[in-house]
């Protein structure tokens, strides 16, 4: 069974090789069935290796299979090897399944584009370095992967490339995440240099070995490669690029930008979970960045135009979410949302793009409307999808998974009061955004005609991501309710389980409560402002603190022109300044003094014999002369 | 007997002057003629005979009669119509004939007065020369030949006058 | 008793040598390089027949004949040379000879 674990990239890869020079001459039946079908033959293949491991728990908690040998240089062995854990498994089930249901969804949605067989190749390289992220067995393969990811995102938000602005934004996505991946990369070095190793089991051992909890060494390095995560998941301070890489194809915004790619940083941290756990400071700052985070693209989120870039804030918003689990020691809870996430986050973007489809490719809101009854089977999924990310009580899956990040940002003994207010304050805000954006997309008059309905393709995808919405959630029920651990329980087998403050946890079905409220709370205030009370939110936000307040949340806070200020304009100026390209004129100098010397010495060519016979002469004086004295 | 020595190497440094510092061609030729003589009467002297008669035979008398050939081959026309006036006036003879008359001197007073001893071993015989000569140096004899031969063909081929008038692209 | 100096045939040789040397270097007309050529091999050749004089052996003439025999197939090419590069160019002007240049 473990003998096969590197099929499973490997299908998608030969998808990518035989679609990406012989696309262009095969059908597009053929194209969709290449596509679709390796990453649906890895999922199921995914399916039958999660049975085996099943199957051998408890003894074998984890598998690993080396392909080849990659690097061996100096003290560095680096191997193409793959790791199967419990952790690895649930990534790799999110990624295979739900990306085989999104590229189902694309094979319609990309229908009638003449870029098909070139989507369907980048995808598929998508899915193969995704894989091999969340396989590797070391943190080189796993960097390998990260840029992997890193490039088919550039190549995918930059997909129609005759508009120079989806070029700019796959420029800015890829720059931005470039920061992130040089402190990764420094991290790298500084976890070799110190340990001796990039194999990540063997890393942790000697970590623990070696470091003592709160030293220097291991803050430093848990650091950078929170660096690395924030940058790759759209986190404070590099979260600029994800609003803007909307401007790729729907699917491609549901699988990389919402269910797999953003979340390589929470695999990471949670990867190296011994690290960071050796380095209490750095665990604090990655809660108070998740804390941070979620909130402010909650209020970003409540002031979009573009249903995607609801979106779009909305999974800046959710990652953050699993960053504050990761930060306070929840574990099991940031995988688990991250799972769900994955799910209504990837059903919402494709019942976006189907709305976007039948509004003729409109994306503005507020010219959407009216769309519940026309276009009955996205309308229901949406739903769904939104009441899970509003995770309203017991029958979502979202509540299950958020309530308990929430829960435990409290109970934990890492997390307290003010951590969980921001979460509560997060939830609040999500309930807003999304029932806002659920209202005026469906609800109220039709403005924009429906141009066409999807087909069963899109159908399907939508509706099976929908039931994992709502019923993938009773895996992991908390006690008051009924208590069901499955998840955690698959999940401690690779990751340490959560520990609890022993004289919070009377409190919990209190909070459960509080939360549940505030969720339909949310839901019933945003009812009443957009549905019943519409000329009442016009004054509202027609006020001169409503303007500003308008102007700070919809530009993101103003990190664009604050980047743009304090980063890009000295860079640009420097640059400016450098046109003559001062440091390679010094090695035009070299040059410049080879041409004198060829000049000076050329000009003793005359071609004058006598010149040579007078050289000849002298040199032979001299000679003669130098046996003689010397 | 030293001194003849003396006299002579005088002449052909002096002639050997008068030689590069001319502006005529066939002049400095007749000059390098003297040098050559007296260098041959110095080989006489230093116990070289047959070297000397070699010396005036074929260096004086055959390579430097090419050179006035081939001079007077390429001297420009209106120069030698200048030159030849200027021949017959006795004062261009004064230059060449001064040391050829020393030389003269000498010579008769070498063949007058009497034998010209060696001290024991010094001045080797045309004799022991030639013995020598087609003994150990005889393949070299037999390459100067070869190298006679390439000469000849050589000089030959290059100063026909159908080469010369061959046309060749010009690129300059 | 004709007993000369070694060291005085020597540097006679070699003075000669230098004003052979001399006028292929100072002179243009290609006629009195090739002269100073003469020179410069008579010179030698007078040096090799001191050197025989002083060891009392044939050997010193036999290298003086060799030296009379190249110098003669020299001159002959040498000479027909001139005689063809004077067809080119129309002068007897060393210096006008540079297409070999740069």
């Amino acid at each position: 069974m473990v003998q096969l674990l590197w099929l499973i990239p490997a299908l998608p890869f030969a998808g990518f090789v035989i679609l990406a020079p012989a696309g262009a001459r095969m059908s597009r039946r053929l194209i969709a069935v290449t596509g679709v079908g390796t990453v649906g033959a890895s999922a199921v293949l995914t399916a039958w290796i999660t049975a085996g491991f099943l199957h051998g728990l408890p003894d074998r908690l984890a598998y690993s299979q080396i392909v080849w040998s990659w690097l061996a240089v100096g003290g560095l062995k680096v191997g193409f090897s793959f790791y199967l854990d419990a952790l690895t498994l649930t990534m790799m089930l999110v990624v295979n399944g739900v990306g085989f249901f999104i590229h189902l969804y694309a094979a319609e949605y990309m229908a009638e584009d003449e870029g098909f067989s070139r989507f369907f190749a980048y995808m598929n390289l998508f899915v193969c370095a995704m894989l091999i992220l969340v396989m590797a067995d070391n943190l080189l393969l796993l960097y390998l992967g990260w840029e992997g990811v890193g490039l088919c995102s550039y190549l995918l938000i930059g997909f129609w490339y005759d508009d120079p602005a989806n070029g700019y934004a796959a420029r800015k996505a890829f720059v931005v995440t470039r920061v992130g991946d040089t402190a990764m990369a420094v991290g790298l070095f500084m976890l070799f240099d110190q340990l001796g190793t990039l194999q990540i089991q063997d890393l942790m051992v000697r970590a623990q070995g070696l470091w003592t909890v709160g030293a220097f060494l291991p803050t430093v390095a848990a650091l950078l490669l929170l660096g690395g995560a924030v940058g790759k998941s759209a986190q404070l301070p590099l979260q600029t690029w994800l609003p803007d890489a909307m401007a790729g194809p729907t699917p491609v915004s549901a699988l990389i930008h919402a269910a797999t790619m953003v979340t390589a940083g929470v695999y990471l941290i949670a990867r190296t979970h011994v690290i960071f756990t050796l380095a209490p400071a750095a665990l604090t700052v990655v809660a108070i960045v998740g804390a941070a985070t979620l909130v402010l693209a909650g209020f970003s989120a409540l002031t979009q135009k573009d249903i995607k870039r609801v979106l779009a804030y909305s999974t800046i918003s959710q990652i953050g979410y699993m960053f504050l689990a990761l930060g306070v020691g929840a574990w099991a809870a940031a995988v688990f949302h991250f799972m769900i996430h994955a799910f209504f986050k990837a059903l919402l973007f494709l019942g976006a793009g189907a709305v976007i489809h039948a509004m003729s490719e409109e994306h503005d809101m507020f010219k959407m409307g009216g769309l519940w009854r026309k276009m009955p089977v996205t309308f229901w999924t949406f739903l769904i999808a939104s009441a899970s990310l509003a995770a309203l009580p017991l029958v979502t899956s979202g509540f299950y998974s958020k309530d308990l990040i929430i829960w435990q940002a409290y109970a934990s003994v890492h997390g307290g009061i003010g951590l969980w207010a921001a979460a509560l304050a997060g939830a609040f805000l999500t309930s807003l955004y999304t029932f806002r954006m659920v209202f005026l997309t469906f609800a109220g008059p039709l403005k924009t005609p429906v141009a066409r309905r999807p087909g069963w393709a899109m159908n399907v995808a939508m509706i099976v991501l929908a039931a994992l919405s709502l019923f993938a959630g009773f895996l992991e029920i908390p006690n008051t309710l009924g208590g069901v651990h499955l998840f955690s329980g698959f999940i401690q087998n690779a990751l340490p389980a959560t520990v609890m403050a022993v004289s919070r946890e009377a409190y919990e079905s209190l909070f459960e409560w509080i939360s549940g409220g505030t969720a339909l709370l949310g839901v019933a205030i945003i009812y009443a402002l957009i549905l019943r009370m519409p000329e009442f939110t016009a004054k509202l936000t027609g006020s001169p603190t409503g303007k500003i307040l308008h102007r700070y949340w919809f530009s993101g806070w103003e990190f664009d022109a604050l980047y743009d200020r304090t980063l890009v304009r000295p860079y640009v100026f420097l640059a400016r300044l450098d046109r003559e390209d001062i440091i390679d004129s010094f090695f035009d100098l070299v040059s410049w003094l080879g041409g004198l010397a060829h000049r000076v010495l050329s000009t003793t060519q005359n071609g004058r014999m006598r010149t040579y016979a007078a050289g000849l002469a002298i040199g032979a004086a001299v000679v003669v002369g130098m046996v003689v004295l010397l | 007997m030293n001194v003849l020595f003396y006299i002579s190497a005088g002449v052909a440094v002096i002639c050997t002057i008068m030689v590069i510092t001319n502006l005529n061609a066939v002049h400095a030729l007749l000059y390098l003629i003297v040098s050559l003589l007296s260098l041959a009467l110095i080989f006489f002297l230093l116990g070289a005979p047959f070297a000397a008669a070699l010396e005036i035979i074929v260096y004086a008398g055959a390579i430097m009669v090419l050179f006035v050939f081939v001079v007077m081959m390429l001297n420009p026309e209106s120069q030698t119509i200048q030159s030849r006036k200027q021949l017959l006036r006795s004062g261009m003879w004064f230059g060449p004939a001064v040391p050829a008359a020393i030389l003269l001197g000498e010579l008769i007073y070498v063949l007058t007065v009497g034998s010209v001893t060696f001290p024991a071993n010094a001045g080797v015989g045309p004799h022991a020369l030639s013995r020598t000569l087609f003994g150990p140096y005889a393949l070299g004899v037999e390459l100067a030949s070869i190298l006679l031969m390439a000469g000849l063909v050589g000089a030959y081929h290059l100063a026909r006058p159908e080469a010369r008038g061959t046309p060749e692209g010009d690129d300059r | 008793m004709i007993t000369i100096p070694t060291a005085h045939a020597l540097l006679l040789a070699g003075f000669l040598f230098l004003l052979g040397l001399v006028g292929v270097i100072v002179r243009r007309n290609i006629i009195f390089i090739l002269l100073g050529l003469e020179i410069m091999l008579n010179a030698s050749g007078l040096a090799f027949i001191v050197a025989g004089f002083h060891w009392g052996q044939p050997d010193g003439q036999i290298m003086f004949l060799f030296i009379l025999a190249m110098a003669a197939a020299e001159v002959s090419v040498g000479l027909a040379l001139v005689l063809q590069l004077y067809h080119r160019i129309h002068t007897l002007d060393a210096d006008q000879a540079d297409r070999m240049r740069g």
